[in-house]
């Protein structure tokens, strides 16, 4: 039985600014043991294992970590470079890889003597190559990183840490990227890894692989550590209630006739930013009170088609029709004006000008319209009181109309986007990862509003990388790998998770 | 231990605080040079302000001096409020001359009605010509407008000395590289007697107000700034980025060469190669003094003019070189960089047991 | 025909060889700042404080190489607040170098013009002389070409080299090359990106100075105002044109070194037919044009003009 301690976190906690981000987290980690960081998001895990690399400063608290000797030591805080010495490794979410350098010169980077002027890689790739050998996380090590896939530039960022002699190894999300099947492979891993004394801590938000393959389960709600518990005395439902607290009813779905045709795509080809994100011939119809739900994992060329549908995109054949009218100019204005309402897939990037007010933000869609507008000039009162009207309506609560809306939460900013979406009465709804980010509450209501859209009686294209809110909101389900798409034979997941890894049966 | 945090909106009198008091900083800190050069300090600012306010004279050249930085000023502001980064205001300046010179010495005749209005607006129009240019490129090529603006400047000033020993020479200019000088009816009048005060200053004041209206309340001003705060997010919404970053290319070139239609018409009276000593950079400064805003933009122009008026008359009274005023401005410039991050962030010092220190900005 | 005599004459490169040497420590000095993920629009003002400082320097009494290393001093010194500003501070890039380039250039102006109140004529030091090598410099053609040069255009070659091997071939490169790409990465390995990137500015920034210090201490032997006249800014359009590589960067030089050569040489052939100034205005037009033919291939840093902070990710 292993019991030695490696990592103990004492009563941990941050704020930013107002926000309590965490409070008094006090959490242990076994050689050997992998332990699930369990939460929603915003509850405070990325801050936490943030704090335990250094790259945040503790408002209170400390951290000790077992040396080689297995002695527990306190931890300098503030400084990643003291993280790393003291054996921690962290794999976040977005993966820290200069893109430029080949995968043995990412590993390398800031393990050698900065200054000596010329480099000794032989002893080195022998040792990455002997972790490749025993772990069995391969990755072409001369390759420059640009050119890798997502689940190779994972395992070199394991490498990375293990290269270091990484003792405690932090997975930030690590599966959100990977099709069901290269999850597994991660998984079998990284099991490997902990039977040879690695201890991993695994953060993430989905319930099934947590308890699938963790030994421990902390979770964490509001910044704090709610519960914590044997894995193999948990189950779902005791996890998930942990997690938000009380059952969420699931939003109900009326079943609903479907109507006439609102979005054809015949043979549209359209180029992406990668061979396997671009579109090749796809076939495609959203018809009026429907949800049509896009899985697959990101890079196979959902951005593509959403951003054809925003007219971000012009096809380079084939034809796209709303509401039966054929679309021959694709620029975002032609899109709006022919009925399409688009959610975008990065908020802060697409959806809103952070440093222009509420109200702007809300006309931004609509300032050829003449109740925004007079002569080219701003009706400040219409605005006003448009964006007095929807803000009530839609719940978007921050410092006001008038103030910056960066100043928003990002729940709230999702909120602004989808009162503006929704008052145009959009034929089409392309919702583009429309939940991503946000919390529970938030989350839930972003769904509500789409299945209000869809009894209104608009077609909803949603594309989505959780098959849980895909399953709960969509009519049927389309699969998109390759720039191809597959309908989903029917909701078994297993079933999907295949044809989301391009594996046609 | 100290942390920066961002604040999470400047307040009002930070905004306007913060550039006042970089200007004054910059005034300060020049009595390190100033000791450099030997001078008395305390003499030098009050011949400083001699210079200024000395005299009716004094302070309408002070003003004058004014008039082309405020257009230099707009022009700048508005490129930048587009994230445009036109740094060639002076060869736009220098073509708004040109143009100038070209419609007004002699080659149409009218009554001032007619022929100040066809002035400004050729200089203008070759201001915004000036502009296109780089825009264009930008635009279809992706090629960076700071540097061909940059070296457009060269090559403008290339180009005007090659006209003015060419074309555009004055055959009475007793062989010194310099235009015909503007018809009388051409010119901007003065504004009072016997002080070179013009109407130039009345339109810079003008265009102003203008800018500052169509920035803050036309559809044409929120297109702009929506595509400089974030032009992905201007794009998704249906705003011609491409457009409205042309339309605002083309203004500020016609700004900046409406700066050079008020040198040569309201003031020098021809055009030279000296026209201006780099009103264009200056605008620069002036608009960021201004923090961006038009109206600010005045306040920020009679500021560097009084630098300009003030260490001019010093440096003759005293002896210490000219360029101080050069180094004043340049100083003035770093002053309100640094004096805008600390308007936007606050620097908290708070008591630490640990050595370590972080600088902890952003959210979760 | 008379310009293939000029293409083939000894002279003819020796001058393009002359005329790329402060380029070459400029586009090296832009690339090192640009490759850490930092536009350095100062260059102009450095090149200005190089050109003075040096001169000064050696007026003063110092020897040539004393003259240098101050030059690349009063460039690292403007380079360090170029840094300060746009690293820490992360403010924006385009007006702080711009800044630092009015700053840089009033404090060079205003310096010599308090130093040397009244002059009439410009005074003079003794530059660096061309290092004539017994037998190499008897080489034909390349003798003259290569031997003849100062020792300034030798360290402008040096330095190629020696930031080439550094990037390819020293962790320091590969850290380098990495802050320019994700900073975060660097970050994540426990290297600092402000010393990286600070440094960088800093080191690039001194390199710039040399450029300058070459004007007044190789190529003339006085301090002209206005004497820099836009080379920095040819610098950064280089720089793009020479994808951030060394190697590239020298042959950009090199390239435009012998269009400017040619240009003069071309204007004795037919400077009676065509105004002067066309051939005056050909460099900046140049150095547009190879701007908008790479413009679009051109694969920026990533993080180029990006700041980062500390903790925020």
């Amino acid at each position: 039985m292993i019991n030695d301690t490696v990592l103990s976190l004492n009563k941990l906690s941050k704020r930013f600014g107002t926000v309590v981000a965490n409070e008094s987290v006090t959490i242990n980690l076994k050689r050997g043991e992998i332990l699930s960081l369990l939460g929603e998001n915003g509850a405070g895990k990325t801050t936490l294992m943030n704090m335990l690399f250094g790259h945040y400063m503790p408002d209170s608290g400390s951290i000790q970590v077992a040396n080689t000797q297995g002695q527990l030591k306190p931890l300098t805080l503030g400084h990643p470079q003291a993280a790393l010495d003291a054996g921690i490794g962290m794999v976040h979410q977005h993966f820290t890889l200069a893109e430029n350098l080949s995968a043995i010169d990412n590993i390398l980077l800031g393990s050698e003597n900065l200054f000596a002027w010329r480099r000794s890689m032989g002893t080195a790739r022998e040792k990455i190559k002997d972790i490749m050998h025993r772990t069995g996380l391969n990755a072409p090590l001369d390759t420059i990183v640009g050119k890798l896939s997502v689940g190779e530039r994972q395992r070199v960022e394991i490498l990375k840490a293990l290269y270091r002699d990484a003792r405690i190894l932090v997975l930030d999300e690590p599966t959100a990227v990977l099709t069901p099947q290269e999850a597994d492979t991660l998984f079998a891993n990284i099991d490997i890894m902990a039977k040879d004394g690695l201890s991993v801590i695994f953060i993430s938000h989905k319930l099934r692989e947590v308890l699938a393959f963790s030994h421990r389960i902390a979770v964490l709600r509001h910044g704090k550590k709610v519960g914590e518990i044997a894995t193999k005395d948990a189950d779902e439902k005791i996890i998930s209630q942990l997690m938000v607290g009380a059952d969420t009813p699931a939003t109900p779905r009326e079943p609903l006739t479907i109507g006439a045709p609102v979005l054809q795509l015949t043979h549209l080809c359209a180029a992406g930013t990668s061979a396997r994100s671009s579109l090749e011939g796809i076939n495609l119809t959203v018809s009026a009170s429907e949800i049509v739900g896009i899985a697959g994992i990101s890079g196979n060329g959902q951005s593509t088609l959403a951003k054809v549908i925003s007219g971000l995109t012009k096809p380079t054949s084939g034809e796209l029709a709303i509401d039966n009218q054929p679309i021959h100019k694709f620029t975002p204005t032609s899109l709006l004006k022919s009925g399409v309402g688009r959610i975008p897939e990065d908020r802060h990037h697409d959806g809103i000008i952070g440093a222009m007010s509420v109200a702007e933000n809300l006309a931004i869609e609509r300032l050829d319209s003449s109740d925004i507008q007079q002569f080219g000039f701003l009706r400040d009162q219409e605005l006003k009181l448009n964006a007095q009207n929807l803000s009530q309506k839609y719940d978007i609560r921050g410092p006001g109309i008038e103030a910056q809306t960066r100043l928003l939460s990002g729940g709230n900013i999702q909120k602004l986007i989808l009162a503006r979406v929704f008052e145009a009465s959009p034929k089409l709804i392309l919702a583009n990862q429309p939940t991503r980010g946000l919390d529970m509450g938030a989350a839930s209501e972003v769904g509500k509003r789409l299945l209000q859209a869809r009894k209104r009686g608009a077609g909803v294209l949603l594309i989505s990388e959780d098959l849980d809110e895909l399953l709960a909101l969509s009519d049927r389900i389309i699969i998109m790998h390759d720039g191809e798409l597959h309908a989903a034979p029917s909701n078994n997941r297993a079933q999907i998770g295949l044809l989301m890894a391009g594996e046609v049966s | 231990m100290i942390r920066i945090e961002p604040r999470e909106a400047p307040s009002r009198r930070l905004t306007i605080g913060v550039p006042v008091a970089s200007a004054l900083l910059a005034l300060l800190l020049a009595a390190i040079p100033l000791t450099f050069a030997g001078a008395n300090i305390v003499e030098a600012y009050q011949e400083m302000a001699k210079g200024i306010f000395g005299s009716m004279f004094a302070f309408t050249e002070m003003l004058t001096r004014a008039t082309p930085l405020i257009f230099t000023g707009l022009a700048a502001t508005l490129a930048f409020r587009a994230k445009l980064w036109n740094i060639g205001a002076e060869g736009q300046l220098y073509l708004g001359a040109m143009a100038a010179v070209i419609v007004g010495t002699g080659w149409v005749d009218g009554p001032p009605m007619l022929l100040i209005p066809m002035i400004l607006i050729a200089g203008a129009l070759a201001g915004a010509l000036g502009m296109a240019g780089p825009a264009y490129l930008k635009t279809r090529f992706g090629a960076d407008e700071v540097v061909t603006t940059l070296l457009l400047n060269f090559i403008i000033l290339i180009f005007i000395q090659m006209m003015l020993e060419g074309p555009l020479k004055d055959p009475m200019g007793m062989g010194w590289p310099q235009s015909s000088p503007v018809v009388d009816n051409a010119l901007l009048p003065q504004i009072l007697p016997r002080m070179r005060l013009h109407y130039g200053l009345v339109i810079a004041l003008v265009a102003a107000v203008i800018a500052h209206i169509m920035l803050s309340k036309s559809v044409w001003g929120l297109k702009l700034r929506a595509v400089g705060e974030n032009a992905a997010a201007a794009l998704h919404a249906g705003i011609g980025v491409k457009r409205t970053l042309m339309s605002a290319a083309l203004i500020s070139g016609a700004l900046a060469g409406l700066a050079g239609v008020s040198e040569v018409a309201g003031l020098r009276g021809y055009l030279t190669t000296d026209l201006s000593p780099g009103y264009g950079y200056t605008g620069i400064v002036v608009a960021m003094l201004a923090g961006l805003s038009p109206l600010g933009v005045v306040i920020a122009a009679l500021f560097i003019a009084s630098v300009f008026v003030g260490a001019d008359t010093m440096s003759r009274a005293m002896g210490v070189s000219s360029y101080l005023a050069d180094l004043v401005v340049s100083m003035s410039l770093i002053c309100v960089l640094i004096g805008g991050f600390i308007a936007r962030f606050t620097i908290k010092m708070t008591p630490s047991n640990k050595k370590a220190s972080a600088t902890d900005s952003g959210a979760a | 025909m008379e310009i293939l005599e000029i293409l083939l004459s000894e002279n003819f490169w020796a001058a393009a060889l002359r005329i790329a040497t402060p380029l070459i420590f400029g586009v090296l000095g832009a690339l090192i700042c640009e490759k850490s993920g930092v536009l350095n629009l100062g260059i102009e003002g450095i090149f200005a404080a190089g050109a003075m400082a040096g001169w000064m320097a050696v007026w003063l009494g110092a020897g040539l190489w004393t003259g240098l290393l101050c030059a690349a001093l009063t460039g690292a010194f403007f380079g360090l607040i170029h840094a300060i500003l746009t690293v820490p501070l992360g403010l924006s890039q385009h007006v702080s170098g711009l800044g630092i380039t009015m700053f840089a250039t009033s404090v060079s102006y205003f310096t010599y013009r308090t130093a040397l109140p009244q002059v009439s004529s410009p005074p003079r030091i003794e530059p660096f002389q061309p290092l004539d090598i017994p037998i190499l410099s008897d080489i034909p053609f390349l003798g003259p070409v290569l031997f003849q040069q100062t020792a300034m255009t030798w360290l402008a070659l040096f330095l190629v080299a020696l930031v080439w091997w550094v990037y390819n071939r020293t962790p320091l490169g590969q850290a380098l090359r990495a802050v320019g790409d994700n900073p975060n990465a660097v970050d994540a390995q426990g290297l600092s990106v402000y010393g990286l990137r600070m440094g960088a500015i800093v080191a690039g920034s001194a390199c710039m100075a040399l450029g300058g210090a070459f004007l007044t201490m190789s190529a003339f032997d006085a301090f002209f105002f206005g004497m820099v006249n836009g080379r920095g800014w040819i610098c950064i359009a280089l720089v793009i044109f020479a994808s951030w590589r060394p190697g590239k960067a020298l042959l950009g030089a090199l390239l435009f070194g012998a269009f400017d050569a040619f240009q003069v040489r071309l204007q004795t052939e037919v400077g009676a037919f065509v105004p002067s100034q066309v051939f005056l205005m050909a460099p900046y037009i140049l150095s547009i044009l190879a701007l908008v033919i790479v413009a679009r291939r051109a694969e920026y840093p990533r993080a180029l003009l990006t700041p980062w902070f500390k903790g925020q990710r």
